[in-house]
């Protein structure tokens, strides 16, 4: 049994929460320590714990990024108690025997829930479907399948897959990027690419391809989820599509809402990501898709990377970012601080919405009495330079080594249980 | 001047001119000579690391560094066009433990001598990277037109081809604009990169507009892959609209001159009897790139002239 004392949820009142078996069992002023473990949270915001759409772990294949041990320390230390982990691992989850292993080393790491995503196509290869229905009726209860760092980019397969999983109450989750208009492309195309030298990545490329998504979703009635919008342009496609009563959720990164293609000045390939870093306008038009709900959720795209796979020239650069650890500061400082999203809108983002895609149960649930006690306590107003040698993932590609950012996760309990307290992680 | 040569924008007018003077100096220093050597970087060493074939470039680094009485080591890495992992960085360790002063790179990537510059003590100089600069052929491309047009404030120069995939054009429109020429890109729409819209430059995809007001031409190489993707319908029609013929050339100014910074396609985007005529720099170009790198060593290696 624990006693959280003086939590304020959703950033209200100072208010006792009493967990116990893994519940929220108790909600109000000054309840009775009465043998309990005491946490002080004096001053600090409660929130559900969130939820990630959008996680690469590396494992199976690549230990020595991350480890779903090592991921899931890292989603705990920023507040996460579910993180959905992308197929693209060696071997590819394309089948329930892949997706079971993951969801079990999940399990046994017991940081956070590990939820895989399965792949739509079959080594991701984008030439015909992997067997999505067995991965949905595994123990790893796939909800959500993509072939995320390749789009289904053929219109007639990604029909097939947005009508087949509605069997089962899957959605489609693309990376959205038509290949022929990036062939070769290293960063955002315009100015910046024009003068580094680097070939170009249209906001044309993203948004053509979620242009015919929305109208295929549409068209035969099935779920479709858009990773790491990045454009103007496409919140507004998405816009139209939501007027319209399509089916569509979209996601955005923590680093499209903060940093531009700027980064890409003096050519560090940390900052090298597909989508690739846009426009001051482009994240304007994000934040402002977030705030109003065109965008629904957060996705981290947290990406890790060995160190040999970064140190290198720009082009033989892997893509991604680390973001697991950083995410709500970058939401603090780029939507709460600035006034354009309150605590509960956080909550909504980051938890509630992204629960809801996955159809997750037990996550992004209100903090009340009988919930399951899945949240975070964060002080908002502490603030840190990120040094990357303190993360806890096995990689070191964070795109804010150096930078300021504020808020910090304070402890995060998953169904009751301590993952994170006074900043550590607990296992 | 900085410590490395990255790119043409890390000149200002100052710095520019000084490498030209320098360049005209260092020649008339050597006029007549017989022994075609100065004592000035007796002692240092200079590495030409090649990741990309490019014998001529190598051949006027490796001159314009041993006249200097550098000591000179080639080191090509070639095969590996985008290397993989940490070879980049062992690398320059290696070379940064051997005690190198000077590195030249050349990189099929751009951007991998800024990389470079990050990991070694030494000066690192740009002699092509990917399709992003090559700040040593604007420099001599900037000498050759001063010398034989006697300034370079105003002069209206044409840069015409495949700009998009072009580090010399790059390099040259940042330069060139720096020390006050008129640029104008001149291509087909498809060669000219998104976002030139915000560079120094008037862009036209008409080369017959712009012939008879231009003093310099300044032709790229086209390769003939870019065809196959489409970027023209056909060599012949590239040839048509953009290439330099004797017809073309009659519509230049008197005073004109032809540059291209070599290996040519002859017939193509140049005719054989443009690039062998009187008006052509082609060969003033390669003579004059040794000086210019001769400076540009001496002065971020030697010091300042005194
Ligand atoms: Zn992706």
């Amino acid at each position: 049994m624990t006693l959280i004392k003086g939590a304020r949820p959703y950033g209200e009142d100072a208010v006792d929460i009493r967990v116990q078996d893994g519940r929220i069992a108790e909600i109000g002023p000054d309840l009775s320590v009465d043998g309990a473990q005491l946490v002080d949270a004096a001053g600090l915001v409660a929130l559900p714990g969130l939820v990630d759409l959008h996680t690469h772990l590396r494992e199976p294949g690549r230990e020595d990024a991350e480890t779903v041990e090592t991921g899931s320390r890292a989603a705990a230390l920023g507040g996460f108690t579910a993180v959905h982990a992308m197929a693209n691992t060696d071997p590819v989850a394309d089948t329930a025997g892949v997706v079971e292993q993951v969801w079990r080393l999940g399990q046994e790491a017991g940081l956070v829930d590990v939820v895989p995503v399965g792949a739509v196509t079959v080594g991701l290869r984008g030439e015909r479907l992997a067997e999505l229905g067995a991965m949905a009726d595994s123990a790893a209860r796939v909800r959500v399948f993509s072939d995320d760092g390749h789009c289904v980019a053929d219109p007639a397969l990604m029909r097939r897959a947005l009508e087949y999983v509605k069997a089962f109450d899957g959605v489609v989750a693309q990376h959205a990027e038509e290949p022929r208009l990036t062939v070769g492309a290293q960063m955002n195309e315009g100015d910046r690419s024009a003068r580094l030298g680097l070939a170009g990545w249209p906001a044309a490329a993203e948004e053509a391809v979620i242009a015919r998504d929305v109208l295929l979703a549409g068209h035969v009635g099935a779920r479709l989820h858009v990773c790491h919008v990045s454009t103007a342009g496409s919140v507004e496609i998405l816009r139209w599509a939501k007027s319209r009563g399509v089916q569509v959720t979209a996601e955005v990164t923590p680093h499209h809402l903060l940093l531009t293609d700027e980064c890409a000045e003096g050519y560090d390939p940390v900052f090298k990501v597909n989508p690739p870093l846009r426009t001051a306008e482009d994240v304007e038009a994000l934040r402002a898709g977030l705030a109003d709900g065109t965008i629904d959720a957060v996705g981290t795209d947290h990406a890790p990377h060995a160190a040999e796979d970064k140190e290198s020239e720009w082009a033989a650069a892997r893509p991604g970012m680390l973001g697991l650890e950083q995410a709500l500061s970058v939401v603090v400082q780029t939507m709460v601080e600035p006034g354009r999203l309150d605590w509960r809108g956080v909550a909504d983002r980051m938890s509630v919405r992204p629960a809801a895609i996955g159809r997750l149960d037990g996550h992004g649930r209100p903090l009340a009495v009988g919930e399951p006690a899945n949240l975070l306590l964060l002080d908002p107003a502490h603030r840190a330079t990120v040094d990357p040698a303190a993360l806890a993932s096995r990689s070191r590609n964070s795109p804010y080594a150096g930078r300021e950012l504020p808020g910090r996760v304070v402890a995060t309990f998953l169904r009751g249980v301590a993952t994170v307290l006074d900043g550590k992680a607990v296992r | 001047m900085k410590r490395h040569l990255l790119e043409a924008g890390d000149l200002d007018r100052d710095d520019a001119t000084l490498v030209l003077d320098t360049a005209a100096q260092i020649e008339a220093a050597l006029a007549g000579r017989e022994v075609k050597k100065l004592p000035t970087l007796r002692g240092r060493t200079v590495v030409n690391l090649f990741y990309e074939d490019s014998t001529r470039t190598r051949i006027s680094f490796e001159l314009a560094a041993k006249r200097l009485s550098a000591d000179v080591i080639n080191f090509s890495a070639k095969g590996s066009s985008v290397s993989k992992g940490e070879s980049l960085k062992d690398t320059a360790l290696t070379l940064e433990a051997m005690g190198a002063d000077g590195i030249v790179v050349r990189h099929g990537a751009s951007g991998a001598p800024h990389r470079l510059a990050t990991w070694v003590k030494g000066s690192v100089v740009n002699a092509g990277d990917g399709t992003h600069e090559h700040p040593t052929q604007a420099l001599l491309d900037a000498y050759t037109i001063r010398q034989r047009l006697g300034r370079l404030d105003g002069v209206r120069v044409a840069v015409v081809g495949d700009v998009l995939h072009s580090r010399v054009a790059r390099s040259n429109v940042w330069l060139l604009s720096t020390l006050g020429a008129e640029v104008t890109l001149v291509a087909p729409p498809t060669l000219l990169p998104v976002g030139v819209g915000s560079w120094p430059v008037t862009v036209s995809y008409d080369l017959d507009a712009v012939l008879p007001t231009a003093d310099v031409v300044m032709m790229l190489r086209v390769q003939g892959e870019r065809m196959n993707a489409s970027f023209f319908p056909s060599a012949r029609e590239y040839s048509r609209r953009y290439g330099l013929d004797a017809r073309r050339m009659a519509a230049l100014p008197d005073e004109a001159i032809v540059m291209h910074p070599g290996p040519m396609n002859r017939g193509m985007e140049i005719a054989a009897e443009v690039a062998d005529s009187p008006r052509s720099t082609i060969v003033d170009q390669v003579g004059n790139g040794v000086s210019v790198r001769m400076a540009v060593l001496y002065l971020l290696l030697g010091g300042a002239p005194e």
